[in-house]
């Protein structure tokens, strides 16, 4: 998860950019309440950053460094302009408060941490389509470039810029506000602040190079909230599920194809990760508060605990999914299960549930792989390879197109 | 303080798949009349009202100097605002609240919509 850095000055400052973009514009949210001020005062301080810290090295307190500059150029700029002075006689008076309870305490400090809080859930309110959503937690909150999010999500980057510029507009003129919901909202207001960082990280799961970015930062932030919110289980969960699903990164492709969790090499999965994972889902079932994230991430700890595929506690895993499709009872869910089912009761009990499921993902090519897998399994190659055609058209990525082009080989194979 | 607009649409000749027995009825009046109370004591509670369909609409508009007039809505479209809230909320969670709350009396989505401007034109620009 380490950020692709070469090393030396330029990469060290651009990791404390990175790390401290996200504290710096919460805290000048808070102190002038207007995201659009916030952004611009911390980019010029880090136009200034750039300059001053390649000649006279990184000050002990970057981030700190970066605030302070923030705010006093945000205060400059806002005296300049008529529309400025209004607001900036009023910061200055709530300012008053708020460096007496607050300050520039330094970044790592509690009131800090709480604007970065406070700033997801803003950029995660409900009341915003996802994509907008997505993008704002991306940039303001991980300090994305435009063109980076762009990437990360296949789209221009002028309609990237546009969905930025309409969700701020809407902050503003809707007054979206900039704190943590109250105990009895926060339930709700939480589960969108997650599934928006579990779409970060399975959109950068797409491309497990080029927008490992993605996940790296879905990760970062999956941390913040767990660290800022330690008492909710189900953030708790989230952060587990990315950290079990990352630790398997390393063995997910081969020469350009996906390799399915039955061929990986176990030994390339990252240890340390995996051991944090199962660590909070240990913590997880310890609290007995049971939620969709805390489930799915179980259901990846057990697989994270077997040396081999055959030694994969199925039976677990079934009763794992039950649990999950009680909550959740979706068809994805339900495929997932008819997948275990399949190896603890056999490919025709897996294929009679997978046949039960089919009217409703149809175009959802997993159903067709896993359809395939089950009729490959028993030995009725005609229908597996319709199966298997059928999901390649439908999966979107090569990795996914090249691992049917695979199966379809070894089935021509299986003819002979 | 800012202020929403909250509004629900109906749609054209659309008649409720069952009238309301007058019981239900009543207990519907019943919880918006509790509803308002509590938008009258926080100071919520701007105004409100109930609008007659576009049966009723007259669109106006001035050519060479006369008055002239058309029969029915300016936009012909099936759904129309059918009755309104304007509301004082200190934000847009007090504002959806509120909303959360009268689509649960009425039994309607709400749209909240925030306004970018209210009251005389003249108090928007002094002198």
């Amino acid at each position: 998860m380490s950020t692709h850095i070469a090393g030396g000055d330029a990469g060290e400052v651009e990791r404390v950019f990175r790390e401290a973009y996200g504290h710096a514009v919460a805290t000048l949210v808070r102190v002038f309440g207007d995201i659009t001020v916030a952004e611009d005062a911390v980019q010029d301080a880090f136009v200034v950053a750039a300059q001053r810290w390649s000649e006279s090295g990184i000050p002990p307190n970057p981030a700190g460094w970066i605030v302070t500059t923030a705010r006093r150029r945000a205060i400059d700029s806002l005296r300049r302009s008529a529309r400025g002075r209004e607001l900036s006689r009023t910061v200055v008076a709530s300012a008053g408060v708020t460096s007496t309870e607050a300050g520039d305490r330094g970044v790592d400090g509690g009131p800090v941490s709480d604007d970065r809080l406070r700033l997801i859930f803003t950029c995660c309110h409900p009341a915003l389509r996802t994509e907008h959503q997505v993008a704002l937690t991306l940039r303001l909150l991980g300090g994305l470039r435009v063109d980076e999010i762009a990437r990360g999500f296949l789209v221009t980057e002028p309609t990237m810029a546009k969905r930025l510029v309409r969700a701020k507009f809407k902050i503003k003129a809707a007054k979206i506000p900039y704190r943590v919901p109250v105990a009895s909202d926060l339930p709700v207001r939480l589960r969108s602040v997650l599934s928006v960082l579990y779409l970060i990280y399975t959109a950068g799961a797409d491309d497990l190079v080029e927008r490992a970015q993605l996940r790296e930062e879905a990760i970062r932030l999956a941390r913040a909230v767990v660290a800022l919110l330690p008492d909710e289980p189900e953030a708790s969960g989230s952060l587990a599920l990315m950290l079990l699903n990352e630790s398997r990164v390393p063995a997910r492709r081969r020469d350009g194809a996906v390799v399915l969790l039955r061929d990986q090499d176990r030994t390339l999965w990252d240890r340390s990760l995996i051991s944090e994972g199962q660590s909070i889902v240990r913590d997880c079932i310890r609290r007995g508060c049971p939620g969709p994230y805390q489930l799915q991430a179980a259901i990846q700890a057990v697989h994270c605990n077997a040396d081999t595929f055959a030694a994969t506690d199925w039976a677990q895993i079934v009763t794992l999914y039950d649990h999950l499709y009680a909550l959740v009872p979706t068809p994805i869910v339900a495929l997932n299960r008819a997948i275990a089912l399949t190896e603890t009761q056999g490919p025709d009990v897996g294929l009679a549930v997978l046949d039960g499921v089919a009217g409703d993902l149809d175009n959802y090519y997993p159903l067709h792989a896993a359809r395939g897998d089950a009729l490959y399994r028993l030995d009725r190659f005609d229908e597996a390879r319709h199966a298997y055609h059928r999901a390649a058209e439908l999966s979107t990525s090569d990795a996914d197109r090249n691992y049917f082009k695979l199966r379809l080989h070894e089935l021509a194979g299986a003819y002979d | 303080m800012s202020q929403y607009l909250l509004s629900t649409y109906a749609a054209d000749g659309e008649p409720p798949s069952q009238p309301p027995s007058p019981e239900a009825m009543g207990a519907m009046l019943e919880r918006i009349v509790a509803l308002e109370a509590d938008m009258d004591a926080s100071g919520t509670f701007v105004f409100g009202g109930h609008l007659h369909g576009p049966d009723a609409a007259t669109v106006v508009r001035m050519s060479n100097a006369e008055l002239v007039m058309t029969d029915g809505p300016f936009v012909e479209s099936k759904e129309h605002i059918s009755g309104f809230y304007i509301i004082d909320a200190d934000d847009l969670d007090a504002a959806l609240g509120w909303a959360g709350r009268v689509s649960e009396c009425i039994g309607r989505p709400i749209e909240v919509q925030p306004f970018a401007a209210t009251g005389r034109v003249a108090d928007q620009f002094p002198g």
